[in-house]
């Protein structure tokens, strides 16, 4: 990672703070903390930031105000939510507000290290994106949004309901365009139950990093595409038909629908 | 004000009420019996008196036409000797006495307007003929209180007296004098008199021999179970939904007390579940406060610890903060699991070997127990195959058990065991329904009420216009199900699914045990379940289980020699927040357990003697896929 990257971490525990900006500090990255929530509005209008590392649960002015603050004075720094597991559901309800991934307490040195890459690739693709609007560029394209009836949880992973109820899921391709190479991947068995919000996948790159994909719906997984253990690239290539990962029944499909995003409001 | 109390009694109102029609029907019947008595009585002395009379008469006819009359005074004199005979007269037609008994009368008129004459001299005028109920009179004499009978009896002109030698009566004289007995009525008023008095004895004796028993049987079959009931009612008013009436019989005090042990039972049973579902939610907020407290430490210490471990090039500090990492990678496991149970969410399965992770945690416990002298005994059936478990909720139970115990048993005395072993159950009996649904694909499972702790199936239940709800056991084969309305038959008995009213009585089929209706649904993904709406038949079954055949379970015993559970405790022990260790416990440990062996298909079952030990048995199923 490049050193002038500047990133801020909220969060009301001083240990939390410390113990993210010493990692964050060692991977050469520029560390802002901030206890309050509110406060760090106020400095995110004079600075600007790579990223955003912000918990949710936080008196006062907790994550989703945070989030919805940021949405109405038109930030679009990416933020990543550090959460407890008590708020599995308030992490998906996060995603839906706005932000980019989310990181369940506790995590390891590894955990964050990958979260944090991700979220740092997340901003130059958006700078990216900018620029081309800037320069009035339309060829260039710096990633490939899914299919207008998918949905998707946040810009993570995306879900297609087939007529037999049978809910297919996979990558979006904004995620795999913030990993780096990927070389492993590392599924659950058939029969497994998944949770909304969960990992349900861990993609190894070539950066040593191990990549959590969040599931987009719950349930018992009945198929897997084995198809990508041979070809490991399928994934990036065709990250919404032949680079699908799991066929799914869901448990609650009717609940989770609530926090997926179709793809089709992207387009206008 | 008791009085007044006293007069608002039911049963009060009811004796008296009863009581006023028995004394009144009584004394009414006691009346005419009396009078009946008196009638019979004066009409046997009317005859009597009316024989005396005719016999007088026939027997002083022949000294009469022979115009004897000392004769005739003999004869009446010694009839007159008859006791209760007052006075034998007669009279001419002119009202003089002729002949008498007591001679001082000869001679004498008699006055006509006296009683004994008035029947015929009413209008001044002597009657000629006289009905014979006429003839009759019975007045007071003069002389004593006693009442007099007095018979007439006319004396006609005959052929043979008017042709008598003494030539005394002309021929057309129609009526030569009367004949009059008197008959003193002493006995019969005296009979009359006892009489009444027997019938009235009788009818105090009866009255208050009815009144008695009146009273016993109202106090025995209305009092008392009314009292019983007020009672009852008061004790539920007050909160305590554990009061049972005893049997109150089978009328319909008895079933009003029957219906209302059921009302409170179901009061009860409801009053539990709300309590249990508040517990539940308490529990959930509970551990998420806790989770979220406890994983900001947690954060701080994995975070540090794995960024050494990621820096270090010391090879033995490298193996330390991999046992902190590992470590704290299992609390956060174990705060998830907690999150989890509360959320009753599913368990992170894969394939694992049972007695690895129960010796993993017996290595947990064994430093404590070898303090306290605990002996452990380990016996593992080898060979168990791998099967789909959440190795760290799994460990969890097991050390969880484990410390129970230890803390159960007296140290240096103190001994576990714990055993596993490869067992084969037929699905009867065992497998538990999780999911039930109609054929419009509405769940009939049922949270609220649970048969042995777990979801039940309720179905609407329609006959004569009655409607109900049948909470069905999911287990299979046990049958403990919960009617909430009385069926006496299967004849005109809509069963149906109580969201979309569909029926789901089975129409072509009738249980091959008792003829009654069948009710089916299906169970996803486990094929159609069918079962006898009976409740006295047990008949079920489920063909896709069935088929299957018997299922391998591992089942695993921890047993201890300690203090035992009390009995009354046994069925609360699962319950969240229910601890008999105080201060101690959190009261959370058995109930977590008993929510990871049911994420796992399996169950738990305790059985304990005080003083003797407690023994914990999990059923696991090796195969999941039936």
């Amino acid at each position: 990672m490049t050193k002038d990257e500047k990133i801020l971490v909220i969060d009301d525990e001083q240990v939390i703070l410390n113990a993210v900006s010493r990692i964050a500090t060692a991977e050469g990255l520029n560390v802002d903390s901030d206890n309050d929530a509110a406060s760090a509005l106020k400095k995110l209008s004079h600075k600007e930031y790579s990223l955003i590392l912000c918990d949710i649960m936080m008196p006062q002015m907790d994550g989703f105000i945070f989030l919805d603050e940021m949405q109405k004075r038109k930030i679009l720094t990416p933020v990543i939510m550090i959460t407890g597991y008590s708020t599995v559901e308030n992490a998906v309800k996060s995603l839906y507000k706005g932000a980019i991934d989310f990181v369940p307490k506790p995590f390891t040195f590894e955990e964050l290290n990958s979260a944090i890459s991700r979220g740092i690739k997340f901003y130059r693709v958006q700078k990216g994106i900018e620029d081309a609007k800037f320069r009035n560029d339309k060829t260039s394209i710096l990633y490939v949004p899914g299919p207008p009836k998918y949905k998707r949880l946040g810009n993570l992973s995306w879900m297609n309901l087939q007529s037999e109820g049978i809910a297919v899921i996979g990558a979006t391709d904004l995620f795999l365009e913030t990993i780096e190479k990927l070389v492993n991947i590392e599924l659950m068995e058939i029969d497994a139950e998944i949770i909304q919000g969960d990992s349900c996948a861990n993609l190894v790159t070539d950066d040593e990093l191990i990549h959590r994909l969040l599931s987009p719906v719950g349930g018992r997984i009945i198929e897997r595409n084995e198809k990508i253990f041979k070809d490991i690239n399928l994934l990036e290539k065709d990250p919404y038909f032949a680079g699908w990962i799991y066929k799914v029944i869901p448990s609650n499909m009717e609940y989770d629908l609530k926090y997926l995003v179709p793809f089709a409001s992207d387009r206008m | 004000m008791k009085l007044k109390q006293a007069f608002t009694k039911i049963s009060l109102k009811l004796i008296l009420t009863v009581g006023v029609v028995t004394i009144g029907i009584i004394s009414v019947y006691s009346f005419l019996s009396i009078q009946a008595q008196r009638n019979e009585l004066l009409s046997q002395a009317e005859i009597y008196a009316n024989k005396l009379s005719e016999t007088i008469r026939n027997s002083t006819h022949l000294s009469m036409l022979e115009n004897r009359s000392d004769q005739t005074h003999n004869i009446i004199n010694t009839i007159a000797q008859e006791p209760g005979l007052q006075e034998i007269r007669i009279f001419n037609k002119e009202g003089r006495i002729i002949f008498s008994s007591q001679k001082e009368f000869i001679g004498e008129m008699v006055d006509q307007k006296a009683e004994a004459c008035y029947a015929c001299h009413t209008a001044n005028e002597p009657l000629e003929r006289l009905p014979m109920e006429d003839r009759m009179r019975i007045y007071d004499s003069a002389q004593d209180s006693s009442r007099i009978l007095g018979i007439i009896n006319p004396i006609y002109n005959e052929q043979s007296c008017w042709e008598a030698d003494c030539h005394v009566h002309p021929a057309e004289q129609k009526v030569l004098g009367v004949l009059d007995v008197k008959l003193s009525l002493k006995d019969v008023d005296a009979q009359i008199v006892s009489s009444e008095f027997r019938s009235i004895v009788f009818a105090v004796i009866a009255i208050a021999l009815l009144s008695l028993i009146i009273g016993i049987f109202v106090r025995k079959w209305i009092e008392k179970p009314v009292n019983e009931l007020v009672n009852a009612t008061e004790q539920v008013g007050t909160g305590n939904l554990n009061y049972v009436i005893k049997d109150l019989g089978s009328d319909e005090l008895g079933l009003l007390g029957k219906s209302f042990n059921n009302m409170t039972q179901k009061l009860a049973d409801a009053r539990l579940q709300l309590f249990q579902s508040d517990k539940m939610a308490s529990m959930g907020r509970l551990a998420a406060g806790v989770a979220h407290e406890i994983n900001n430490p947690l954060t701080a210490v994995l975070t540090y610890s794995s960024f050494l471990l990621k820096r270090v090039n010391n090879p033995e500090i490298e193996e330390d903060l991999k046992v902190i990492v590992r470590e704290t990678k299992r609390s956060r496991e174990i705060v998830k699991s907690l999150l989890d149970f509360a959320r009753q969410s599913v368990p992170k399965k894969s394939n694992a070997n049972i007695n690895e992770i129960i010796s993993n945690a017996v290595a947990v416990v064994d430093n404590q127990l070898s303090m306290k002298h605990i002996k452990l005994d380990k016996n593992l059936e080898e060979n168990i195959p791998l099967f789909k478990i959440d190795s760290n909720q799994m460990q969890q139970v097991f050390i969880n058990l484990l410390v129970n115990a230890s803390d159960a048993v007296q140290e240096r005395s103190g001994a576990i065991s714990v055993a596993s072993r490869i067992i084969s159950l037929t699905p009867y009996g065992t497998l538990q329904i999780k999911n039930a649904v109609c054929s419009k694909r509405h769940s009939l499972m049922n949270e609220e009420m649970k048969i042995d702790g777990k979801p039940s199936i309720k179905l609407k239940l329609v006959q004569n216009g009655k409607e109900g709800f049948v909470n069905l056991d999911p287990t299979y084969g046990k049958n403990r199900d919960k009617y909430g309305i009385e069926i006496k038959s299967s004849e005109q008995l809509q069963i149906s699914c109580p969201k979309c009213n569909i029926s789901v009585v089975d129409k072509d089929s009738s249980c091959p045990k008792c003829k009654s209706a069948v009710y089916t649904f299906e169970v996803p993904p486990r094929g159609i379940f069918e079962g006898c709406i009976n409740p006295q038949c047990d008949w079920q079954r489920w063909s896709f289980v069935d088929e299957a055949g018997v299922r391998d379970y591992v089942e695993i015993k921890i047993s201890d020699n300690g203090s035992g559970i009390e009995k009354e405790d046994l069925p609360r022990i699962f319950e969240p927040f229910y601890s008999t260790k105080g201060q101690k416990g959190t009261g959370l440990g058995l109930a977590v357990i008993w929510g990871i062996i049911d994420n796992h298909d399996g169950t738990i079952n305790v059985e304990s003697e005080i003083g003797k030990g407690t023994t914990f048995t999990i059923l696991l199923p090796i195969s999941q896929s039936a």
